[in-house]
């Protein structure tokens, strides 16, 4: 009972495999682990202080799980202020069903612009929505200005990560591919370019200032869309997202219908929530708010362009549409001990981890190998539901859309299984003639230790299996309370 | 030895009609965690009761999606032990599932006869170390155990039940053990029911890594609250012939010095 279509998939993630293969895959490139396991230590604990320090988290969390709640429950009328508020500022505001539509659109603007590039705002949706790639389709290149998205484009390759895409580069990786690629988009790096922080930074600093200063057009997603007010925001940490915002004369904001926050006041939890999550900061270093047109200051031509694209198909599960708070501070990601082995590709989206796990099987159905198999992709050890700033119960959703993944079939042995061990067990005296198999193999094995049982590889490859009892426990207490028990 | 003041001996409940859910798993696999939760609280003055008819609280089935099979032993978990007036469990998960998924289930049956019987029976049922400290109100169990001992929150008890450091405050107590903390103790051990199958490999790359942990510390026994996690994290240590044998909790607490563990 599902109102709104999925979200296509975009041809990028057509036909990964599912979630166990892809994982073994990641788990075998040492050097990626090694990156992973510092990155997320490092943030997890950064997180964990700053997290401390507050009196009242859990306030603040209720709080902002409270304003998204609020917005979610009527969005279709805080949608239409949002509309009305941006207008009123002079913002030009569009629909967009999906990726397509989006694309389309600000195709449409840059080409009305006669502009063959745009500077971009790191922006989930825009990835999302493949906008990079449909922009090349068209002959517009679009310029990710943040350095870790600079990074992963300059290498070709995918984000892994929600906030730092590039968590599986380290530096050494990243000043070569500095010095191999940034000459063939602009300003080469220097030829004595080390792998030092700072000499890095400084790299894509001069690489990216000649395309701010030049770009007529810049592409922005949006953390926040105040319905009240008709302002946008964007938090960002090194000042190219205020670049962006300010500089262009053209602004095109794509943003998911889910961002939209009723009033100007619930801005302030999400500002102390959001920073600590993410990045592990009390406060970020940039955080950018624009109503519309000003004359004379910044961009004189302001679009936005409100994404559907599964957002109303996921609103419409009264468990799942929790998922949809999500304010893409990542800390799920970093607390997750799945994703610090297997790293952001192996989830097969731009949403990796266990809001991944939960949010792309919800956006985009369970029907592919990968978004069948994400729900099962944890341990449910809880650790996410206790970092996330918006009170999302992912093992909840986890267990949800297991059952969603059962109901279509295709696990038929599992699902016969699972019915055997039911019936076994919703009646006493048939657990009991089950538990006697498992003691007369007891009393065969005796002492020694299960290496290997055929069938079972996936345990006994790696682990010894228990030893079975010669008696249950069961049997034992008949046997001590003969003269009664409690039948 | 009494290291958190305060609570020493037991006040024996014997108002209390209490019930032991052995769980599936222990009555099957690990009798003697069971066996020990019925020895150490008979020492402290409490009859516990065993009903035959009980038999799994369906984790299994809701965790791996198939909820609609676990309403029958939702209806019979509520049948066996709503007479009583506490129920304990040897197992974070399980009582985590009966707190935490038995109303959900109930739900999804769309019987709401069922679920106010799920209301009556699940604030009744504790995990041990639960009953012993908020029930009971004792740290000191009177246990003997002279061995160096590192102990792995598992993580239903620590983020479904937040059992907290009470399984900590009643190992502390315990005469002569040599208590050392495990770093890393909070992060799952990757044994996650059926992801430990269903997701082989990083289960094992967690469970190893965790196995390391354990083995960092020198402790000869690694003890927590679940067996289905010490089954997984001791098939780790014992294909590595580490040496270091895993424990449920309730047997160190029930182990003296005239019937040690």
């Amino acid at each position: 009972m599902s109102i709104g279509p999925v979200q296509e998939t975009s041809p990028t993630f057509v036909g990964m495999p599912a979630f166990p293969e892809a994982a073994r895959e990641a788990l075998a490139n040492t050097q990626q682990r090694q990156n992973l396991h510092n990155a997320t230590h490092t943030i997890r604990a950064k997180r964990a202080a700053v997290v401390a320090e507050v009196d009242d988290w859990e306030a603040l969390r209720v709080a902002g799980a409270d304003a998204k709640d609020e917005a979610l429950h009527h969005l279709g009328d805080y949608l239409e202020q949002v509309e009305e508020s941006l207008t009123a500022n002079g913002a030009i505001v569009h629909w967009a069903r999906d990726a397509a539509e989006a694309n389309r659109i600000v195709i449409d603007i840059a080409r009305a612009k006669e502009v063959d590039e745009v500077v971009k705002v790191k922006s989930m949706a825009t990835q999302e929505i493949e906008l990079n790639e449909a922009l090349e389709e068209a002959g517009i290149s679009a310029w990710e200005t943040d350095l870790a998205e600079l990074i992963v484009q300059l290498f070709g390759d995918r984000p892994s990560h929600i906030l730092v895409p590039a968590i599986h580069r380290n530096r050494t990786e990243i000043r070569d591919v500095f010095l191999r690629e940034m000459a063939r988009f602009g300003r080469p790096a220097p030829d004595d370019l080390t792998d030092d922080p700072a000499r890095l930074a400084e790299a894509a600093r001069l690489h990216l200032r000649e395309k701010f200063l030049r770009a007529k057009v810049a592409v922005s997603g949006a953390n926040f869309a105040i319905a009240d007010t008709g302002t946008l925001v964007v938090v960002e940490s090194e000042g190219n997202g205020r670049m962006c915002l300010t500089l262009p004369e053209t602004l095109i904001s794509v943003v998911g219908i889910e961002k939209v926050l009723p009033t100007w006041d619930d801005l302030g939890p999400m500002l102390q929530l959001l920073p600590r999550s993410s990045t592990g900061e009390r406060m970020n270093p940039y955080t950018t708010m624009w109503s519309g047109v000003h004359d004379g200051d910044g961009p004189q031509e302001v679009h936005v362009i409100l994404l559907d694209n599964g957002r109303s198909h996921v609103l419409a599960d009264s468990v799942g549409r929790q998922a949809l708070r999500c304010i893409r501070c990542s800390a799920c990601l970093n607390v997750c001990p799945v994703y610090e082995r297997t790293g952001g590709h192996a989830y097969g989206s731009v949403y990796p981890g266990p809001i991944g796990a939960v949010l792309n099987p919800q956006l985009r159905g369970t029907s592919s190998e990968v978004d069948a198999s994400l729900p099962y992709a944890s341990s449910l050890c809880g650790a996410c539901f206790d970092a996330c700033p918006v009170r999302i119960n992912i093992p909840e959703l986890l267990v949800e859309l297991r059952g969603t993944v059962a109901e279509q079939g295709g696990h038929r042995a599992e699902s016969a299984a699972m019915k055997a061990a039911a019936w076994v067990l919703s009646d006493p005296r048939r657990l009991a003639v089950a538990q006697k198999g498992a003691t007369t193999a007891g009393k065969l094995i005796g002492k020694r230790t299960i290496t290997k049982v055929p069938g079972l590889g996936a345990w006994t490859d790696a682990r010894n299996l228990p030893t079975p009892p010669k008696e249950t426990f069961r049997q034992w207490w008949a046997r001590e309370h003969e003269e009664g028990g409690q039948r | 030895m009494l290291l958190d003041g305060g609570m020493t001996a037991a006040q024996p409940r014997t108002d209390l009609r209490v019930a032991l859910f052995a769980t599936c798993f222990n009555d099957t696999m690990w009798p003697e965690t069971p066996k020990a939760v019925v020895r150490l609280l008979e020492r402290l003055g409490v009859r516990v009761e065993f009903p035959m008819d009980q038999t799994c609280c369906g984790q299994m089935m809701t965790n791996t999606g198939y909820a609609g099979d676990a309403v029958p032993l939702v209806r019979h978990f509520v049948d066996v032990f709503e007479k009583y007036d506490a129920v304990v469990a040897p197992s974070g998960s399980c009582v985590g599932s009966v707190r935490d998924q038995h109303p959900m289930i109930a739900h999804l049956a769309g019987d709401p006869g069922l679920a106010s019987e799920v209301e009556e029976v699940r604030p009744k049922v504790y995990e041990l170390s639960e009953f012993l400290v908020d029930v009971l109100g004792v740290t000191d169990v009177g246990a003997w155990f002279p061995h160096r001992v590192t102990y792995h929150p598992t993580c239903h008890s620590l983020r479904m039940l937040r059992v907290g450091d009470r399984p900590l405050q009643l190992l502390r107590a315990v005469e002569g053990i040599d208590l050392v903390e495990l770093p890393g103790a909070e992060e799952c051990c990757g044994f996650g029911g059926t992801f430990a199958v269903k997701n082989a490999d990083v289960s094992v790359a967690m469970g190893t890594d965790k196995a390391e942990h354990v083995a960092e510390t020198g402790a000869e026994v690694l003890v927590a609250g679940d067996n289905s996690c010490l089954a997984h994290i001791g098939g780790i240590l014992g294909r590595q012939r580490s040496g270091i044998r895993t424990m449920h909790l309730a047997e160190i607490l029930a182990s003296t010095k005239e019937n040690p563990a």
